[in-house]
Formats: C-alpha cells, sequence, structure tokens
C-alpha cells in the first residue's frame, strides 16, 4: 500500500515531465551550451581543456540542476497537492522521496547521460570518462536530495530562484570536490576508489534524511 | 532566582520577560568587552615581542585568529536556538538567531579581510585556495545565505522556522565542507592553539589573544542582547507593554 503511493507518485510526475517536454529539456541544454562556452571563452587547446573539464562538467552540472531545482515543488504548491499529501496517511517525507526520484530521473539523470559525450569535447580519455560519468550517477542524487530543502524553503518567497542558489551552491562543495576529483585522481592514476566511497558515503544518508528535511521544511512553508 | 529549575527559563523564554533583562544585562557585557579589548591590544601590539620570523606583520593574528574563533562559534549558536526554537517552538529563539547571524557575517568577513592583510606580507599573495580560507569564505557565504532567506519571508514566523532549518542543515555541512576542502588543497599553517599539546607561541601572545577573544565574546554578546531588544519591541508592538514603554518615552 506505502509502496504502490510511492510508486504512483514517481509515475505521476514522470507523466507530467513527459506532457510538459520543454521544462525538463531546457535545463538540459543549459547544461550543453555552458559547456560549450567554455572552449569559447578559454580557447581551444587541448591539454588546457583536458585539466578543466572535469571542474567544468560538475561545475555545469550544479548550474543546471539548480535551474531545475526551482521547480520541484512550484506546481504543487500553486494547485494544492503538496497540502493534500501533507493531510494523506502515508508518511510526508515518503511521498516527497518519491517526487525527488522523479526530478532526479527528469533531470539528474540525463546529465548523466550527456556528461561522456561532452566530455568527449573536451578530449577526456575513456577511462576518465567512465570515472566521469559514474561520479555523475553517485553524485547528481545528493543535488536533488539536498537542493530539495532549500526548495521545499523558499517556496513561495520573493526572488525565490536566486535565493536558492545562494542557499544550496556552498552546501554543495563537498560533492563538486570529490565529484570533480574521481576523475582528476584517475587522470594522475592515484586511483578513485576513496573518492567514490566518499560519494557513496554522502549520498546514503541523503537517502535517508534528505526526503525528511524536506518534508519538515514543506510543512513550515504549507502553514 | 534559581538557574537550575526549569521555570527560570520558561520564564525568561518570554519576550517580555527577556526585554528586562537583555537590558539590564548588555551594558555590563558592553564595558567588559571595551575593557578587554583596551588591554589585549596594548598587550599585542605594545607588550608582546615581535616575532622572530614575521617581525611586525604577525600582529594582525590578535584581531585576525579570534574573528574566526567568534564566527564559526556564532554558527554554532545560531543552531544551537534554531534547534531550541524547532523543539520548544520559542518565539526568542528565532529572534536571538536572527540577532545573531549579523555579527556572524560580520566576523567571518573580518577573519577573511584581516587574513589578506597578513597573507600579502607572509605568503605574498592576498588570496591562496587553501582548504581554511576556503571554508571560512563559505562560512561567509552560508551568513548570507541565512539572512538572505530569512528577510526574504515575510512572514515572521515562518522566516524563523525556515532560517532554523538552513541553519541546522549549514551547522551539519560546516565539517563536511571543512574536511572537503582540506583534502582538497592545503597551504594554511597550522592551528595556532590546541588544546592537545602545548602552546607554540609566547605566553605573552597567547595571553594578548585570549583577551582579544574573550572581548569578541562580549562584545557579541552586548550586541546580540541590544539587538534582540530591538527586535522584541518590534515584534510585540501590538502588546499593551510595548505600548505602555512607547508612550513613556514619547
Amino acid at each position: 500500500m506505502i509502496w504502490k503511493a510511492f510508486w504512483a507518485v514517481v509515475r505521476r510526475d514522470l507523466l507530467l515531465a513527459r506532457r510538459r517536454k520543454s521544462e525538463g529539456l531546457s535545463a538540459v541544454f543549459f547544461f550543453v551550451v555552458v559547456a560549450a562556452l567554455f572552449p569559447l571563452g578559454i580557447g581551444p587547446e587541448l591539454n588546457v581543456l583536458r585539466n578543466i573539464a572535469p571542474g567544468v562538467l560538475w561545475v555545469g552540472a550544479l548550474l543546471s540542476s539548480m535551474l531545475a531545482l526551482q521547480r520541484l515543488f512550484e506546481a504543487d504548491y500553486r494547485d494544492g497537492t503538496l497540502e493534500q499529501m501533507a493531510m494523506s496517511p502515508i508518511a510526508m517525507p515518503l511521498l516527497i522521496g518519491a517526487k525527488m526520484l522523479a526530478h532526479w530521473l527528469v533531470s539528474g539523470l540525463p546529465l548523466v547521460l550527456l556528461a561522456p559525450v561532452l566530455g568527449l569535447q573536451f578530449d577526456l580519455s575513456g577511462d576518465a570518462l567512465v570515472t566521469l560519468t559514474l561520479a555523475l550517477l553517485l553524485g547528481t542524487p545528493i543535488l536533488s536530495l539536498v537542493g530539495g530543502v532549500g526548495a521545499a524553503l523558499t517556496l513561495g518567497v520573493r526572488g525565490g530562484g536566486v535565493l536558492l542558489s545562494l542557499l544550496v551552491l556552498p552546501l554543495f562543495v563537498p560533492v563538486l570536490v570529490f565529484g570533480a576529483g574521481a576523475v582528476e585522481a584517475q587522470v594522475s592514476g592515484l586511483g578513485v576508489q576513496a573518492h567514490f566511497s566518499i560519494l557513496m558515503a554522502m549520498l546514503l544518508p541523503a537517502v535517508f534524511f534528505g526526503p525528511l528535511a524536506s518534508a519538515f521544511a514543506l510543512r513550515i512553508a504549507l502553514e | 532566582m534559581n538557574i537550575f529549575r526549569a521555570n527560570f527559563w520558561f520564564h525568561y523564554a518570554g519576550p517580555q520577560a527577556f526585554y528586562g533583562l537583555a537590558g539590564r544585562l548588555w551594558p555590563w557585557f558592553a564595558v567588559l568587552s571595551a575593557v578587554l579589548g583596551v588591554w589585549g591590544l596594548w598587550l599585542g601590539f605594545m607588550v608582546a615581542p615581535a616575532d622572530a620570523q614575521q617581525g611586525e606583520g604577525y600582529r594582525i593574528i590578535f584581531v585576525h585568529v579570534p574573528a574566526s574563533w567568534m564566527s564559526m562559534v556564532i554558527y554554532l549558536a545560531m543552531a544551537f536556538w534554531s534547534v531550541m526554537g524547532l523543539t520548544f517552538n520559542t518565539r526568542l529563539s528565532g529572534m536571538m538567531t536572527r540577532a545573531l547571524a549579523p555579527t556572524g557575517a560580520m566576523f567571518a568577513f573580518l577573519s577573511l579581510w584581516t587574513g589578506a592583510l597578513w597573507g600579502k606580507p607572509m605568503w605574498g599573495a592576498w588570496w591562496v585556495w587553501d582548504a581554511r580560507l576556503t571554508s571560512e569564505l563559505i562560512l561567509f557565504f552560508l551568513y548570507l545565505g541565512y539572512i538572505a532567506l530569512t528577510s526574504a519571508i515575510d512572514d515572521e514566523r515562518r522566516g524563523d522556522r525556515a532560517g532554523a532549518m538552513i541553519a541546522i542543515v549549514g551547522a551539519i555541512n560546516v565539517p563536511i565542507i571543512y574536511f572537503s576542502v582540506k583534502w582538497w588543497n592545503t597551504l594554511h599553517q597550522g592551528a595556532s592553539v590546541s588544546l592537545t599539546k602545548s602552546p607554540s607561541m609566547a605566553q605573552v601572545m597567547l595571553w594578548g589573544m585570549l583577551l582579544m577573544a574573550l572581548c569578541f565574546w562580549f562584545y557579541t554578546i552586548a550586541l546580540v542582547l541590544y539587538r534582540v531588544r530591538t527586535t522584541i519591541l518590534q515584534r510585540e508592538s501590538h502588546t499593551a507593554w510595548v505600548q505602555a514603554i512607547a508612550q513613556g518615552a514619547a
């Protein structure tokens, strides 16, 4: 019964995303455009590009997920769906977790899948591309989970978008450091085990506490 | 007045009672802060000898290190009041958190600024991407985020609770951020004062620094009490006792 509700929310959000394609896709294209701007600004030397690629792609993913986060709860807040969720007999964190999963599938997973293609433009080696993709696979869910708290707190607040970035981007620093660091460790031959372990160690508490904290923050916003 | 009884604390959790208490306390802390500040600066700038390696330039330590400590302590205090506010649902906790934030941001900025002034002669650079500098900078961003969030929400109670949430999330993140940037890069000298080993500096320098640290503590307490009094008057302006004060003053 509980998991039926969970999957129903996931299916509903995915369906909504499919009906409003442009919203999900614009954040993904933003990622592609940002990644393409860096070589134009810095110059086409492959040695430089290879060095900055992990950082540029990670920062691009961070900013792109920032754009997507603003829409995580916005529509449901306006039409009252969130209030129904808060009043439902199913625990609210579970339903919020379902929303976050759907949000990651729509806005995070495409970044993970696109990253190797963009990495090719920066002349990353095959091994580095694999590391980059895996690091993003572990890291982007953290962005949705931690960012969800910020999205819940800034719901319906003046200047919400910029405020959300100001609140959440400093909290993303550890993910950025270890995510981009994994690729650099791979390139310099240090091995990526430690970086992946730490990303995993950040992901697991985020999976547990993220929906709880977001549900709490949403209750503050709904009062 | 028995401070070990719960009643005592709940009595002063009410804005009206705390308004009076804060009014009686803040001048004492302000005076203490001024005295300790003068004493600490005199020790630091007149008495303490010049450093063997760093010459006179090191004297900024007497402001820099206490300011850095203070910026971290204030964030912890904000997290403490946030936990109090969310668990006991007291109105005063949110006001305390809000009153602490600008001073914390000021100390974080002061720490970065004096650090740059110190770094230029010692390392030859205003800024380096070192772990401690970077985490202090991120702490500064966390303060700005808190202030921006609470001032963007018109409803005071919602602003208090949303701010409490972000302060707690930030406080959990601060150690993670610190260790992640520490692994990422380190150039800063080791901690100046440590509890586990004897201090690596002369006694008189240590005293100067501790006096300055106490001075900043009392400065913060005095200022926060003063600021909370103003907030209480603003928020409770509809009550009879505030209106009585306003008429008495007018």
